[in-house]
């Protein structure tokens, strides 16, 4: 264990830069450099506090004591690190990419936007650091209230519906559930630290941690699990941007981030293989990857096809980790970072076509391929992340998926991740092929690319290309995590 | 301790209210002045005297007029009152700057009786809190209320007329209540004294006169906070008054009296009589507790005028602390401690946010809050700290409270309690919600922030709700955890 003070730096630098945004709300090119420079420095500064964790070592730091034996308190393990890189790294192209977009399509308000996209990614990186349960559900609800703004960036009768709908969901389950789950953690156990053998192991009957963990998993309805989804592709509204980091990475994951740390920072291994809940939650996750991707298939608008493929590959983290063999839980945890880079590839390719065409639905899409060759190709290539065929790195993680389900002998259960990459080949392909192959149905010349929106997505496939090839870091680090939590 | 900060603390407002009247006629400039000064010498009394309590860790007890208590009267303070004394001098003195502006404005001609009236407020409240003299504590309650009767009545209009005089009943209803509690308790111990009556009551525990004596001062503050179902008061009162007066009779007043109640359970009665001897009492209490956190909640939702909303968010409240302070476990009476502290930050948070809105608009149902995030920024972000206070999202103060409160209702097993705190969290997100949406979903058509006056006093407020929030730990640790220790062993 290492105590560093660059926890708190890393969070101050997205929980400062609002006041410089607002500072320099007259002159856009100054707000926007100040947002660039941030997530730069941001991203540098995990970087810095991720050697320490290669290493072997944990970062900590304790600030207040809140209860007894509960404070405010950062501790950066492997799986904290791992999620603080892939979203600080994507912050900075989703800075690059919304100011393409922003500009490009002449959106109010930018002030506003840029000042709560970097308090969201401040709440972000709290989730990733926090060293209990309470300093995560603070940074939990900080993350929903700091997107609430970006949701509703519209302002217009839909935003309001989908920004209602937004709240009830996420607010109402982690006061509901959360909460009151947490207290009772507490008051059981008067610890709410995250331990590698979980805290509630013998301190519990197992009616009450069955309870207590379903209240948990669907409590982070950030997570979107089934029957909990609906605010996902509501929140669509919001601008793309918005939609691909928080709705592809950062808010959807800090849902399922916070489940894998109920998984093995609260309950730990040994006291899940005892619960019954546990097969519930898979059943749930299962019916939600098979479902989803059924509602994706008739969706016309591509945002909400997103959206949908979203919801199913969140559930193949929950899965992954509800399966609670070593190999399934790396391939959850893995599946984080995959889907990651290949999501919110497509997500910047939707957001360089509403800016390029102006055009929001699939089926307006036949033909545009010849007018937007790069990022049809990138969407191409990000859909085979998503898929998980090589070479893109959403193979690794479904492969380990596979292996988990193999190692407790489930054939329903890889019949579900077969199926599902099958359904997602379905889904996706056509959007590529008819942009190239079929003739367009309107006058497409009108269009351009924005370079400021495809080299994001660029940088994104290339990175999910990499971690083709070379996902050992992460793998390594996943492993050393999964060795502590054995025991 | 040998020292004036007690009776300084008190009589400072009081002499002043006495020297503003005279002064009112040479100089009306110079009366707001003259309130201030006397406001900030309360303060820093005040927190000298918390300053003390917790670095010695003993109690302060001065006798008044130099007589040895049981005769004479004396102020003790302990952990409790300590720690409530510097926020009521803090919420006045804050209020007191807001005000100003309001006060040139509306009442050019009454400006120095409302500081007069105002003073003795703040006196009294001060007394209340600060006296260790069960009849004492009765008189001052008495200046307390008949100031705001008449601060209340000081809207001019005919609702806040009716809504005075309906206050006046029922409040004297409640004082005598008291009064009579007092008296009965008197016949039994001969004593006035709390330290007095503490001491000498165990001996006389089974008696019947005792039993009414503590049944008709329990009722009796119970009308004076406003506890459902003795709540019909309160709406109307806070709703038609003036903006000033309802900002601070709101946060203090109520909560107060919710002290006057944990004084009288803990440290008049003790919890062997009110815990031991009225065994099961407490448990219909806190129902009663519950019911108001629910019953308040949904009236919150029916109402179409801001302050309505706000009263019932008041009447909500009150429950978390009755129901805490009666759970009758060191965490609950913790939350309700910490809730009365952090209450009256939130209530004048959230009176002085909509006190902005109403002084700018002149307007006070839901949907006048149309364009208020882009036209009055500062005031709306105070709104939005407030209503996460209300609402209960950490690092703001209320979450905390909220958080001792249910982890004493489970350790309690009172679930429905638990239940009924988490449903008023998701009420409040509700209510607070609506606003925020009728505030953001509309175009601001003019730019018109309110004075700085009254953005400074919320600005410090709001900030006061994290900063509270987040030294929760110590304050729990330091102050409240040691007046537990005494009041439940």
């Amino acid at each position: 264990m290492i105590e560093s003070y660059k926890p708190i730096f890393v969070l101050l630098t997205s929980f400062l830069a609002p006041l410089f945004i607002i500072f320099s709300s007259n002159r856009p090119n100054l707000r926007e450099s100040f947002s660039i420079l941030a997530s730069v420095l941001k991203f540098l500064l995990v970087l810095n506090i991720s050697f320490y964790v290669f290493k072997g070592h944990i970062v900590y730091l304790k600030l207040v004591e809140i209860f007894p034996n509960v404070a405010l308190e950062f501790k950066i393990d492997e799986i904290g690190i791992i999620f603080a890189l892939v979203s600080s790294f994507l912050w900075i192209f989703t800075t690059l990419y919304s100011i393409g977009y922003m500009r490009g399509l002449k959106e109010e308000h930018q002030t506003r936007y840029f000042c709560f996209f970097a308090l969201a990614m401040f709440s972000t990186l709290g989730v990733a650091f926090a060293g209990n349960l309470l300093t995560l559900y603070m940074f939990y609800e900080l993350l929903s209230l700091s997107t609430y703004p970006l949701v509703v960036h519209h302002q217009d009768e839909k935003a309001r519906i989908s920004g209602r709908k937004y709240l009830i969901y996420i607010l109402g389950t982690s006061i509901g559930l959360v909460l009151p789950a947490m207290i009772i953690c507490y008051n059981l156990t008067g610890t709410l630290s995250f331990e590698p053998s979980g805290i509630l192991n013998n301190k519990v009957s197992l009616f009450m941690a069955n309870v207590l963990l379903l209240m948990f998993v669907f409590g982070f309805a950030k997570s979107a699990i089934m029957p909990l989804h609906a605010w996902l592709p509501a929140a669509m509204v919001a601008p793309t941007p918005v939609s691909a980091l928080l709705h592809a990475v950062a808010v959807v994951k800090v849902g399922v981030f916070s489940i894998i740390r109920i998984f093995t920072g609260i309950f730990g291994i040994k006291l899940l293989a005892q619960l019954n809940s546990t097969h519930i939650i898979t059943f749930f996750a299962a019916f939600t990857i098979i479902t989803a991707s059924l509602i994706a298939m008739s969706q016309d608008e591509l945002k909400r096809r997103l959206a949908f493929s979203t919801i199913s590959q969140l559930s193949y983290i929950i899965l992954g980790i509800s399966m609670l063999s070593p190999k399934a839980i790396a391939g959850g945890i893995l599946h984080i970072i995959m889907h990651a880079f290949g999501k919110i590839t497509l997500f910047f390719c939707a957001g360089s076509i509403m800016v390029g065409a102006g055009k929001k639905y699939i089926s307006e899409m036949d033909g545009l391929g010849r007018y937007m060759p790069y990022t049809m190709g990138l969407f191409f290539l990000g859909s085979l992340s998503i898929i998980g065929l090589p070479p893109m790195g959403g193979f690794i993680s479904k492969w380990y998926l596979l292996l988990g389900a193999v190692k407790i002998k489930s054939l329903v259960l890889m019949a579900v991740i077969l199926l599902s990459s099958f359904l997602n080949c379905v889904y996706f392909l056509p959007i590529a092929y008819n942009a190239f192959f079929k003739a367009p149905k309107e006058d497409f010349s009108y269009v351009k690319e924005n370079y400021l929106c495809v080299i994001p997505a660029l940088i994104a496939v290339i990175g999910s290309l990499v971690l083709f090839f070379y996902p050992d870091p992460f793998l390594n680090l996943i492993f050393e995590f999964l060795s502590k939590i054995k025991g | 301790m040998e020292t004036l900060y007690p009776a300084l603390t008190v009589i400072t407002p009081l002499i002043f209210a006495f020297v503003v009247g005279i002064v009112s006629w040479i100089n009306k400039k110079i009366c707001f002045w003259l309130a201030l000064l006397s406001l900030i010498v309360a303060f820093i009394s005040s927190l000298k005297i918390l300053f003390y309590i917790t670095t010695t860790s003993s109690i302060v007890q001065y006798k008044l007029g130099g007589w040895p208590p049981p005769i004479g009267i004396e102020y003790r303070i302990d952990w409790l009152n300590g720690l409530i004394l510097p926020i009521i001098s803090f919420v006045a003195l804050l209020n007191l700057i807001a005000s100003k502006r309001f006060m040139e404005k509306e009442f050019k001609e009454k400006e120095s009786f409302f500081y007069i009236l105002y003073l003795l407020f703040t006196t009294g409240l001060l007394g209340v809190v600060i006296t260790g003299d069960l009849f004492n504590l009765y008189v001052l309650l008495e200046i307390t209320s008949l100031t705001a009767y008449s601060m209340i009545a000081m809207g001019g209009t005919g609702r806040s007329y009716l809504a005075s005089l309906n206050y006046l009943f029922l409040g004297v209803i409640g004082a005598s209540f008291y009064l009579l509690g007092v008296g009965y308790v008197y016949i039994k111990t001969g004593s006035l004294n709390m330290v007095d009556v503490f001491r000498i009551l165990p001996h006389i525990y089974n008696s019947e006169t005792v039993l009414v004596g503590f049944i008709f001062c329990m009722v009796g503050v119970w009308i004076k906070m406003g506890l459902f179902p003795l709540h019909t008061w309160l709406p109307n009162a806070y709703t038609f008054s003036p903006i000033s007066v309802s900002r601070i009779i709101a946060p203090l007043m109520t909560k107060v009296m919710i002290y006057v109640m944990i004084r009288v359970m803990f440290s008049v009665f003790g919890r062997w009589y009110v815990l031991g001897r009225l065994y099961g009492v407490n448990e219909f209490v806190v129902l009663l507790a519950s019911c108001a956190i629910i019953v308040g909640g949904i009236l919150a939702l029916s109402q179409r005028d801001i302050r309505k909303v706000l009263c019932y968010i008041i009447v909500s409240e009150i429950g978390y602390m009755v129901g805490g302070a009666w759970l009758g476990n060191p965490n609950g009476l913790i939350g309700a401690i910490l809730h009365i502290l952090n209450d009256m930050l939130m209530t004048f948070c959230l009176f002085l946010a909509f006190g902005n809105v109403f002084y700018t608009r002149k307007k006070t149902k839901i949907e006048d809050l149309k364009g208020l995030f882009g036209e009055m920024p500062y005031t709306s972000a105070g709104l939005v700290l407030v209503g996460l206070s209300i609402i209960g999202i950490p690092p703001t103060c209320g979450f905390f409270s909220k958080w001792y409160l249910i982890l004493g209702a489970l350790q309690a097993k009172d679930h429905f309690f638990a239940v009924s705190l988490i449903l008023s969290s998701l009420i409040n997100v509700i209510l607070f919600f609506r606003f925020f949406e009728v505030g953001l979903f509309s175009k601001a058509s003019y730019k018109k922030e309110a004075p700085v006056s009254m953005i400074v006093p919320l600005f410090i407020v709001s900030l006061m709700l994290i900063v509270v929030g987040i030294c929760s730990g110590s304050i729990v640790n330091k102050i409240i955890n040691e007046f537990v220790l005494v009041a439940l062993g």
